[in-house]
C-alpha cells in the first residue's frame, strides 16, 4: 500500500488527477466510513439474527432521516466554519406553523385532509424554516454578530415562538395521507422518509462538491479575506448558507410531522448538537475549509448504530452517550493533528 | 515616449488626521518592471491601495491609458486587467492550486449543467496546468490542499494565480520577502516573463540589488510623496538609499 502511493505520487504527470483510492485513503471520509462498519459487523456478529432484520433496519433508517436531513444543512455552516445551535428549534417551529396551517386549511382538524391541504403544509414548513435562516443569516453576515451568538438566540426565539403559537402544546390532527405515505409508508422495502432524506443527502452532496455554491462554501470557510479578494461576495453567500440550513429544518419538521402523526413542542433540544456532532464525526472541520456531505452521512449513523446496537445486545443504553463522546473527541483530536502536520511545512 | 498605461497625480490620501499620502504621484509603462519604494511608513502599500482600487484616495486623479478612472473596487481594477499579488499572500489554503488559480472566476460546464452552476473541473485543472508550467511553478501534484505545499510553492501560487489573469498590470507587494534563494530567483524569473509579454509589473520591495537587478525603472516615495526617479541601468543601491531617507532628491520628481 504504502509503495503505491509514493510512487503515485511521483509520477504525476500533471494532467492526472490523483488517483481515487488514494484521495480516499487521505480523507478522513474512509475511517470514519471504516469504524460504522466495523460497528455494524461487531453488533451483527453478535446478535445477527436481531440486527439484520427488516424492522430492525428500517427503524433505524425513518428515524436517523430526520436527522440527516438537519445534518445536510449543518455541514455547509460548518465548511464556512460557523455554527447554527437553532436547527432544532427551527425544526420545531416549522413543524407547529405547518400542522396549525393545515388544521386551519381544513376547519380545525386536518386528519382527513387532501395533498392540496398537505402541500400547502410543506410550504408552510419550509417558508417557516427559511425564514429563520434568513435571520440567521442576515445576523450574521451583515451585523457581524458571531455565528454562535446569532444562533444561540434564535435556538430560543424560534423555540419560544413555537411554544407561544399552540399554548405550549402539541399540534395533532396531521392527515392520515401524508402519514400514511411519507410516515409509514414503504418503497420495496425502504420507508419513504428515507428515500426523501436520501433525496436530499444527494442533492447536497452534489451542491457541495460539483457546483460553484460549494466551491465557495469551502473559500469562504477556508480563508475569508481570500474570497473577499478575488470578489466572492462573503456577506451573501454566508446569507445563503445558512438560508440553507433554515430551510432544511424547516423540511425536517415537515418529516417530523409525517412520522411522528404530531406536531412535538419538546424532545429536539438536543438535535443541534446531535446534528453538530454528526457533522464533526464525519471528518468536517470544525475550523471550516474541509469537509463532505457523504462524511456526515456516516457520522448520523454512528451514534444511531451505538444506540441500536448496545440495545440489543443487552449493555445498558447509557453507554451510546459514552461511546459518542470518546469517538466526537478523538475525531476532533485527530483533524487538529492532521492540521497542525500540515501547516507546519 | 509612449504613453502611460497608468499615472497618479498627485493622490493625497487621510485616515483620519493621520496623511498616509501628500500628493504622490507614479507612473506605470506598458512592458516595464517598475519598482516602488520607501522607507516603512513612506506610503507605498496606501499608493498601491489606492492605485488597486482596495482603497479610494482622498484626492488626486488617477489616468488609465490616457483617461481619468476612479476604482471603487477590487473588482473595479481587476476588470481594467489590474491584478495585485498580496504581502499576506490570500489564497485558501484548503483548496488545491487549479482551485486557487480560478477562485471567484470559476469555468462552469457548458449547458444546462453549467446553468445550474456545475463546475468544469477537468478545464479548470487542464489550463491551471498549463499556466504554472508557463511560469514555472513546479508543484509535484494539482490536486493537494495549498496547506500542503512549501512556503515558495504557495508563493508561486500566488502569483501566478495574478499574473494568469493580469492584461495588463500587475502589483506585487514584497513577492520574494518569505522566499528562499532558489524561489526567489523563479518569481524574479517570473516578473521578467510577465514584462517580455507587454504587462506592466510594479515591484514593492526592500531589497535593494534586487530591485536594480529586475526593474527598467525605480520610483522612490517618501513622507507620502514621490521624491525621486531613476533608470535602474544609471542608479546605485547608494543612490536609491539617498532618496529613500531624504538624502538626495530631485527636484522634478513630485
Amino acid at each position: 500500500m504504502t509503495d503505491t502511493k509514493t510512487t503515485l505520487s511521483k509520477d504525476l504527470s500533471a494532467e492526472e488527477r490523483t488517483p481515487l483510492l488514494k484521495r480516499l485513503t487521505g480523507a478522513n471520509t474512509l475511517w470514519i466510513g471504516l469504524v460504522l462498519l466495523v460497528l455494524v459487523a461487531v453488533f451483527g456478529a453478535i446478535r445477527p439474527d436481531a440486527v439484520f432484520q427488516v424492522t430492525t433496519l428500517q427503524f433505524l433508517l425513518a428515524e436517523t432521516a430526520v436527522l440527516l436531513v438537519l445534518a445536510v444543512g449543518m455541514t455547509f455552516v460548518i465548511i464556512t466554519s460557523g455554527i447554527d445551535l437553532s436547527v432544532g428549534s427551527v425544526l420545531v417551529f416549522a413543524s407547529v406553523t405547518s400542522a396549525l396551517a393545515m388544521n386551519k386549511l381544513s376547519g380545525g382538524d386536518a386528519t382527513n385532509a387532501g395533498w392540496g391541504v398537505i402541500a400547502c403544509g410543506l410550504l408552510v414548513a419550509v417558508v417557516s424554516g427559511a425564514v429563520w435562516g434568513l435571520l440567521n443569516g442576515l445576523l450574521i453576515s451583515r451585523a457581524k454578530i458571531p455565528p454562535l451568538i446569532v444562533t444561540l438566540g434564535s435556538f430560543g426565539a424560534a423555540q419560544g415562538a413555537a411554544l407561544l403559537l399552540n399554548n405550549g402544546s402539541n399540534v395533532s390532527g396531521i392527515p392520515d395521507r401524508l402519514n400514511r405515505t411519507f410516515g409509514s409508508g414503504t418503497w420495496f422495502g425502504i420507508p419513504n422518509i428515507v428515500i426523501v432524506a436520501a433525496i436530499v443527502t444527494a442533492a447536497g452532496a452534489l451542491l457541495l462538491s460539483t457546483t460553484r455554491f460549494g466551491r465557495y462554501t469551502y473559500a469562504v470557510g477556508s480563508n475569508e479575506e481570500a474570497a473577499r479578494r478575488v470578489g466572492i461576495s462573503v456577506r451573501n453567500h454566508l446569507t445563503k448558507v445558512y438560508l440553507l440550513a433554515g430551510t432544511l429544518a424547516g423540511l425536517a419538521g415537515f418529516m417530523g410531522n409525517a412520522f411522528f402523526r404530531v406536531a412535538v413542542v419538546t424532545g429536539h433540544e438536543t438535535d443541534n448538537l446531535n446534528a453538530i456532532a454528526a457533522v464533526v464525526l464525519g471528518g468536517t472541520s470544525i475550523f471550516g475549509g474541509m469537509g463532505s456531505v457523504l462524511g456526515t452521512v456516516f457520522g448520523v449513523f454512528i451514534p444511531a448504530v451505538l444506540e441500536k446496537g448496545l440495545v440489543i445486545i443487552g449493555v445498558r443504553e447509557f453507554w451510546q452517550p459514552i461511546a459518542v463522546a470518546i469517538v466526537l473527541v478523538a475525531a476532533v483530536w485527530l483533524d487538529q493533528t492532521r492540521r497542525r502536520a500540515r501547516n507546519q511545512r | 515616449m509612449t504613453e502611460p498605461l497608468l499615472e497618479a497625480r498627485d493622490l493625497t490620501k487621510n485616515y483620519g488626521t493621520v496623511e498616509a499620502l501628500r500628493g504622490a504621484s507614479f507612473t506605470a509603462y506598458a512592458g516595464e518592471v517598475v519598482s516602488l519604494i520607501g522607507d516603512n511608513g513612506a506610503g507605498k502599500s496606501t499608493l498601491v491601495k489606492c492605485m488597486s482600487g482596495v482603497e479610494q484616495p482622498t484626492g488626486g486623479t488617477l489616468l488609465f491609458d490616457g483617461k481619468p478612472i476612479t476604482l471603487s473596487s477590487p473588482n473595479d481594477a481587476r476588470d481594467r486587467g489590474i491584478e495585485t499579488v498580496f504581502q499576506d499572500l490570500a489564497v485558501a489554503p484548503d483548496l488545491d492550486p487549479a482551485a486557487n488559480m480560478f477562485l471567484g472566476r470559476e469555468i462552469l460546464k457548458p449547458g444546462l449543467l453549467g446553468r445550474l452552476g456545475v463546475l468544469d473541473k477537468k478545464a479548470m485543472r487542464r489550463q491551471a496546468v498549463e499556466h504554472f508550467t508557463r511560469f514555472g511553478a513546479t508543484l509535484q501534484s494539482i490536486d493537494v490542499p495549498i496547506a500542503a505545499l512549501s512556503g515558495g510553492q504557495r508563493q508561486s501560487v500566488a502569483v501566478a494565480r495574478s499574473v494568469a489573469w493580469a492584461s495588463k498590470l500587475v502589483f506585487m507587494d514584497e513577492p520574494t520577502a518569505a522566499l528562499g534563494v532558489v524561489q526567489r530567483e523563479r518569481v524574479l524569473d517570473v516578473i521578467k516573463r510577465v514584462r517580455d509579454e507587454g504587462i506592466a509589473v510594479v515591484l514593492i520591495s526592500h531589497n535593494m540589488p534586487e530591485v536594480l537587478s529586475v526593474s527598467d525603472r525605480v520610483e522612490v516615495l517618501r513622507l507620502g510623496r514621490r521624491v525621486a526617479r531613476f533608470k535602474a541601468a544609471e542608479t546605485t543601491v547608494e543612490e536609491l538609499v539617498g532618496a529613500m531617507t531624504g538624502a538626495l532628491s530631485q527636484e522634478d520628481a513630485a
